[in-house]
């Protein structure tokens, strides 16, 4: 169903339509909806929206939920790519939603149109919105916190920069599951940990201040553990931040082959 | 504010140096600071995935030579598939070369695509007694296809024939 932009009757509180500016392309939005009191299944509805090609796709889902439809749901805070509440899936690829570009979705055919659904693997609730419960129970599985044994120290625990560097890249994490949702390991089997909480595990199994590096690896040993990464790399591709994803389940699974870390 | 280590020698050093002598390790006494903190060992418990996971590397590789070489003969070098006949398998397997040549490839890409196949099973499976009886079939399967598949080997009598 394409709903028209000037379609005042579904217009959510009836705001006033904003100016189109100079230089907008009308967007088609393909978004999947799903309201669980009413629908049986997702179905597919689209929006036109004037929209410039510096736009992030956030400013494009905030018209349609502002001025076209407002019982439209998803989930974003910061809208600045850190909080990674907005992850979906964007022309088929997990994104956050607040990152990406419109010009960066026009094809190269510049055809004006884009699909986004919630991302795939966690029990949808409605709209864009995921159930990411799962996700951080296995995240707080492998322990993300410091666990130093001995006596607390009076200082701050000092690290060298080398020692630093080893788990600079799985610092960075936002716990946005893009990464975890785009795993077809984890698509076909909730149980495996999925590439978010090996990358937590990551982040503290090689930090030097860190003493319970050999617990985490006890669960990432499991069979629902590292050993069911297959190396599709998805994670790595999806990744808001650019982590090295593979690479750090990778040097995880060395550390567990030849028992140090 | 009153700081209670603003009393220890450490205290009136600038933070940055304060440090360094804190950490007394062997080589930060020495005036070096340590690179990199040492190697830490680790233990871990059942492996038995990761064993799975490393011998799907290795028998690959060796699987690579073996299958590879096995197709070269069979089907291209001098003449090819045209040839083989009962006689070309009596010679081949009258050599302890090619016996072993071959039950390596038969023990390696038997448990190689088993393995592989317990893997997917373990992936799609939703329920746990579909995911029993699905491994018990190939279990089953490999010991006979691996059973059948030796016992031809080493039993094989090229006078079987006539
Ligand atoms: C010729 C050389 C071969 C090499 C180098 C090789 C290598 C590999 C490797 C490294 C994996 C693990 C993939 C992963 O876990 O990420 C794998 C999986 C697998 N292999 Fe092989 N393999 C070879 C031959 C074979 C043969 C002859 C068979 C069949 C009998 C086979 C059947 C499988 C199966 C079923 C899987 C599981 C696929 C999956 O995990 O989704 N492979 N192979
Ligand atoms: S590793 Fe990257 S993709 Fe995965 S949860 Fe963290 S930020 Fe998101
Ligand atoms: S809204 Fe916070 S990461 Fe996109």
């Amino acid at each position: 169903m394409t709903t028209s932009l000037v379609d005042e009757s579904r217009a959510g509180g009836g705001a006033e339509l904003p100016p189109i500016p100079d230089g907008a392309v009308m967007l088609t939005v393909n978004i999947q909806r799903f309201n669980p009191e009413t629908d049986d299944a997702p179905h597919m509805e689209s929006y036109r929206v004037p929209a410039q090609p510096g736009d992030r796709l956030l400013n494009v889902l905030h018209y349609i939920k502002w001025y076209i439809d407002g019982s439209l749901v998803f989930r974003r805070s910061c809208a600045h790519g850190v909080c990674g509440s907005d992850a979906m899936r964007i022309n088929g690829r997990n994104r956050l939603a607040c990152k990406i570009l419109v010009k960066d979705l026009l094809g190269s055919n510049n055809k004006a149109e884009v699909t986004v659904e919630p991302i795939k693997g966690l029990p949808l609730l409605k709209d864009l919105i995921v159930n990411m419960e799962p996700f951080f129970d296995a995240y707080r599985a492998v322990k993300p916190f410091l666990i130093a044994h001995g006596n607390e120290p009076s200082k701050e625990r000092i690290q060298s920069q080398t020692d630093r560097a080893r788990f600079d890249d799985t610092t960075k994490c936002i716990l946005c599951a893009a990464c975890t949702t785009s795993c077809p390991v984890y698509w076909a089997e909730d149980a495996y940990v999925g590439p978010a909480a090996i990358v937590n595990a990551h982040r503290f199994i090689f930090d030097s201040r860190d003493d319970a590096a050999d617990d985490r690896l006890e669960i990432l040993s499991d069979s629902e553990g590292v050993w069911r990464c297959r190396t599709t790399f998805n994670c790595t591709d999806v990744c808001p931040r650019g982590i090295q994803v593979t690479k750090a389940i990778q040097e995880v699974k060395r550390a567990l082959m030849f028992r140090r870390v | 504010m009153t700081n209670p280590t603003a009393s220890s020698p450490v205290g009136s050093l600038p933070p940055d140096l304060s440090g360094a002598v804190a950490s007394t390790s062997d080589a930060s006494s020495r005036g070096i600071e340590a690179p990199r903190a040492p190697r830490r060992r680790v233990r871990t418990g059942s492996n038995f995935e990761m064993y799975s996971w490393l011998f799907m590397r290795l028998s690959g590789i060796v699987l690579v030579v073996l299958v590879l070489g096995h197709l070269l003969i069979m089907n291209v070098l001098d003449g090819g598939v045209h040839r083989i006949n009962w006689g070309f398998v009596a010679g081949r397997w009258a050599s302890p070369f090619w016996q072993i040549w071959d039950l390596a490839m038969l023990w390696l890409a038997e448990l190689h695509g088993a393995n592989g196949l317990r893997v997917i099973i373990n992936d799609y499976s939703r329920r746990p007694g579909t995911r029993f009886w699905l491994q018990v079939l190939l279990a089953v399967s490999v010991v006979l296809t691996v059973g059948l598949g030796s016992f031809v080997i080493f039993t094989f009598d090229p006078s079987m024939g006539s």
